[in-house]
Formats: C-alpha cells, structure tokens, sequence
C-alpha cells in the first residue's frame, strides 16, 4: 500500500460511502454535545421521532452557559436544564454543572479517557479541533449536523486535503504553543488551511508536552483548519506519504505573541508596535484600530489593560494554570485589574487546588471561579464591560466576543499573567 | 436554478460568525425571529450597511475574503436565512459556515478577488442593483463572472437532499465502520 498520512488512516477507516459530488458519509466513533448548540438538534429528532443511535457513543455536558464567578441567568438554567432532560431521555450520558467531573468539554474528553489515537470526534463547536492532538479525526459541526449524529452516528462531509505544518527547533524560554499558534497566523491569516486537515510535525512538536499540543489543535481552526492533528502511538504519518500543502515554522525565531486587534491573526511580538493600515483602502485594518482603541505605532507593552483571564478549552488545562502561577508566586495583580481564573475542568480545578495553586492565584488578586467556558464566551454572565481591555488566554479576540464593546488581547498564560501584575500587555521575561 | 435578487456591496473582509450572531442576538432573536438578529450589534450603527433602505429586500451578500471564521454556530446562518439572504458571494469562506449554509438553502460560492471587487464597485455604482446567480453555469450576472460553486451545495439547492434518510439509510454499514472506544457511560 502506497504511504499515508496519519489523516488519510483514520478517515479511510471511518468512511461509509462516497457520494458522486462530493461528501463522503463519515462515521462518528464519539459525539460529544453541550447545552448550546444541541437544543435544538433535539428538536430537529422529535420532529422526525427519531431516537439517539448510540448513547453510549455520545457524552453531554454543560460548560459555555454555567456560571463560573457569578450567578445563573434565567436562560442559562433553562438550556442547562434542557440538555439535562433530553440527555435523560435519550439516555446520553450527562455531566452537569455541579458534578466532579463537569468541565470545557474539549477540556474533559481527553481528561476522561475518551478521546484517543484512531478515532473520529465530532462536537456542535468549533474547537473540537483540539482532541486531534491525540491523533484524532476531531471537527465541528453545526446543529443540523449534530442532530444527524444523533440519529445516525454519521454525518456527510467534504473530504479535507491534508497540510502539513512542520514547526522544528527549539522554542525560547518562555514560548508556548499558544504562541506558535499567534505566530502561525500572524504569518499566513486566518484561513490558511482552510479545506485542509492540518498535521503538525517536526522536533519542536515532538517535544511539546500532550496539553501544549492540544493548545496548537485547538487553534488550527483559527488557522481555517476544521480539524488539526499531532501522531501518537501508535498512529502516525508513513515515510513518503505527500501532503497537498505545507508551511514552516522555526521555532527558534518565535518571540511571545499578541493580539491587538479583531481576529486572531492581528497579532504581533509583545514587546513590538500596533501596526497601521497596509494602505488607504485597507479598511478591515482601520476599522479593528478604532474597535481596539489604538493607534498605529503606539508600543503594545504602553497598552494598559482592566481585565485578565486564564482559562478556556485553549489554555484552561494544569499545565496553563501552573504557569501562570509560577508568573505569580509572591506577587500582586496591579490595581485596577479585574483578574479571573477558570479552570477548564473541575478536575483540573480540584488539581490545581491539591497543589496549591489556588492560593497562590488568590493572594495574588485573581478570582478562582468554577469550570466553564466563562469569559471565553460571554453567554454566562461573566462579561468584560464596554471599551474595557481584557489579556485572555482565550481563543478569539472578535468584536464583542467578552461582552458588547469588550476588547481582547490573546496571550499564553504565562503572558496574561504577567501583565495582569504589570497593568500592560508584557511577556512574563519583561516581569521586574 | 437561478438566484436573483438585490445584492449588498458588503465590502468587509474577515466576518466572524460571532458578528453575525452574537449571543446578545439570542434575545431578539426569541423576541422578532432569527433575521431580526443578524449582525445585531452592527445594526446599532445608523450607517451600517444593512440599515439602508435600499437594501432591505436585499437576498445576495457580496462580501470580501474569510467570511463566516470562528464559531460553528448555525445560529449565524439561521440569522442570514431569516432575513431573507440566499447567496453569499465571497472570495473564501469558513469551512464550517460553508457547511452550515449548504444545511440551510443558501448558497455559498467563491467569487475570485479581482471579480469581487469589480462587482463591489457595480454595487456601490448602482445602489439596490440586483445581481443573477446562474447555479447550473455558475456565472454571476449581469458581469459574466464566473462563481465556483460546491457540486454538492448545487445539488442540495436544485434538488433537495434528506441527509437525515440517506444516512439512517447506510446506519448497518455506518455501525460496522465505529471503531472501539470507551463507553461514555463509564464517565458520566
């Protein structure tokens, strides 16, 4: 057999059938849905008194609407409510809000075990990208596509072509994989591998730790990769096997990153200047300044900062928390600054407590909230007001994505908190 | 099968599916319908392009590279459906939304840069002007540029797809091709 991508081996296995114009009908080893976009793939079942196919293959749990520092909505407790009822009749398995191990459920699927090498992974949100760091097929889909799981445990999708993005060298101290992932689409946009299933290769990856690589999956969709993979035993890519596309990353030659606008690939050096239109009719470029609030060549570690936040499915697992509290052991978040954490899990949560993690963030002046997706997300109370600046580990820095008029600097984890001590965006090597 | 209809010189490039459906939407969208909230919190700007009358009848979205980035939500495309979108012209799209449209009658097809900004400039020159889009040629009138268009997407607009059948069709073979993974009910 002519040599294959670690993609190409897990998507074969999983195809059905092919369809003339296009789609092949893929089957879904695990389905994972949350309160969101689920409800209404529900509905879409009952409409057609359809049942589930495979509870067993399919796992619920609430984390975008949960409350992490303050209070439940109305409406966050009615779809809580509405994912556990149809969860019970369908007899999906359920972690609800409150339960040991409820958490991001990109956050619990590999924590739990589920997620693995081999499989295909599909979840009614984006960045399901991130269980493909352990050499999962791992995508979004929309509701409709989230109900034909349900009754079916497939679904019709374009066969992706396959990039390869091979990152070697050795990262500086103090980079992450997040900033990788700020550095990849710096250089090449937010749609770069739109169509592609991504596969990160090279010696920088191989030495990423398990988590830092599901942070660079996680962002492969920021990239336009609907799904990301990294090999681990025992899948991998065979020698020979061809990509239809490729970059290539020097791991050495990256600094931290930042965002200073309003999509993930406006980003930049910390340390570095807000940069300015391309040219008079570059629009997207002026309008996501005047949404930020800066001006062009103004020095990003002159921007100061209201909030920080370190959690979501991008950087809310033990690994992010111990670094931003090795950031902050013995030192205090400036005044002024609004700091949370939300652990990604409430096994992560419970972990990090064990270790003592908890205290060193609260003594620093961070909130120690509950797990959920919280200020990734703004659709469960925890908001970042209008016209306030937020360092976030999140995934998205969009117009309005922590709150109407909020604005969003994404960083590692390490960086966010060093700035929340600073009260500007700096990397934590420019801490005093 | 032919699309026509007045066409918006929508002009940005890199829209998120956030903008077109922000959270905030959810409420309006309970409240007055699914197209009520479409770009609910641009909407707020008096100048936005979608508050001119001359577009309110508006069913083609002529917009600029990496539309429909970011979140997965089907909400944003139920958002354009409902207020009466059909087609969204653009020179690349998020692979996700793509998919979310093709469950949703509208079309999405790839209008190459030069073109798209040749039709943008039409558009500003002949406000409320309506554009034709040929699914069978994929040919944009009245400019004659050519629009690649998915042969699935074209099908599911022309003919109609259950999904929903055609794959409980397949479910014997769907559930030979799973592979071993842990019971979700050992977690939970």
């Amino acid at each position: 057999m002519a040599p294959r991508t670690l993609f190409a081996k897990v998507w074969e296995s999983h195809v059905v059938d092919r369809l003339d114009d296009g789609p092949d009908v893929l089957a879904i080893d695990l389905h994972l849905i949350h309160e969101v976009t689920s409800l209404r793939a529900f509905e879409m079942l009952a409409e057609r008194g359809l049942a589930t196919r495979h509870p067993e293959r399919t796992l619920g749990v609430a984390d975008h609407i949960v409350p992490v520092t303050g209070q439940w909505t109305s409406r966050a407790r009615d779809w809580a409510d509405t994912l556990a009822r149809n969860c019970a009749e369908h007899g999906i398995p359920h972690l609800p809000y409150g339960h040991p191990k409820q958490g991001i459920v990109h956050v619990i699927g590999p924590e739990l075990g589920l997620s693995g090498p081999g499989l295909t992974i599909a979840c009614g949100d984006s960045h399901t990208s991130t269980h493909g760091a352990l050499g999962a097929v791992a995508f979004g889909i929309g509701t409709t596509q989230v109900a034909h799981v349900l009754a079916t445990q497939s679904l019709l999708i374009n066969r992706p072509k396959t990039m390869e993005i091979r990152v070697d060298g050795v990262l500086g101290p103090g980079v992450t994989s997040k900033d990788l992932a700020l550095a990849l689409l710096a250089r090449h946009g937010n749609l770069a591998a739109a169509g592609h299933a991504v596969e990160y290769r090279g010696s920088a990856i191989e030495a990423l730790s398990p988590e830092a690589r599901m942070t660079l999956c996680n962002m492969g969709i920021e990239l336009g990769a609907r799904m990301s993979m990294v090999a681990a035993p025992p899948l991998s890519t065979d020698e020979g096997a061809v990509f239809d596309a490729r970059l290539t990353l020097d791991a050495a030659g990256v600094p931290p990153y930042v965002t200073w606008g309003t999509n993930p690939a406006q980003s930049v050096p910390l340390g570095a200047r807000v940069p300015g239109p391309a040219s008079d009719t570059d629009d997207s470029t002026k309008r996501a300044l005047a949404y930020s609030g800066l001006a062009p060549g103004t020095p990003i570690a002159d921007v100061t900062i209201d909030a920080a936040f370190i959690g979501s499915c991008t950087n809310g697992r033990i690994e992010d928390l111990r670094a931003a509290a090795q950031v902050l052991r013995g030192r205090r978040v400036a005044p002024g600054v609004r700091a949370v954490v939300a652990p990604g899990s409430m096994t992560v949560r419970a972990r990090a407590e064990a270790e003592g993690l908890d205290e060193v963030f609260r003594a620093a002046g961070f909130e120690w909230g509950t797990a959920g997706c919280s200020l990734c997300i703004a659709a469960n109370g925890d908001l970042i007001p209008a016209g306030a600046r937020c360092a976030s580990t999140t995934n998205r820095n969009f117009e309005g994505r922590q709150g109407t008029g909020s604005r969003t600097h994404l960083m590692s984890p390490a960086s966010v908190a060093a700035s929340a001590v600073a009260g500007r965006l700096i990397s934590a090597s420019e801490l005093s | 099968m032919i699309i026509e209809g007045i066409a918006v010189p929508f002009g940005y490039a890199s829209v998120d599916t956030d903008a077109m459906f922000p959270v905030s939407g959810e409420q309006t969208a309970a409240e007055h319908g699914w197209g009520a909230a479409l770009f609910h919190r641009w909407r707020a700007d008096p100048s936005f392009i979608l508050n001119d009358p001359a577009y309110r009848a508006a069913t083609i979205l002529v917009a600029d590279a990496d539309f429909g980035i970011g979140s997965s939500r089907e909400t944003a495309v139920w958002a354009l459906a409902g207020a009466g979108f059909r087609a969204v012209l653009a020179p690349s799209f998020g692979d996700i939304f793509r998919s979310n449209c093709v469950r949703n009658g509208v079309l999405t097809a790839v209008l190459e840069p030069a073109a798209r900004l040749r039709v943008h400039e039409y558009l500003l020159a002949n406000p409320g002007a309506a554009l034709t889009v040929d699914l069978e040629s994929s040919v944009l009138e009245p400019l004659g540029e050519p629009l690649r268009i998915d042969g699935f997407a074209r099908r599911v607009l022309v003919e109609g797809v259950d999904e929903f059948s055609l794959l409980l069709d397949l479910a014997d073979r769907t559930d030979a091709r799973l592979g071993p993974t842990p019971d979700t009910r050992s977690v939970a």
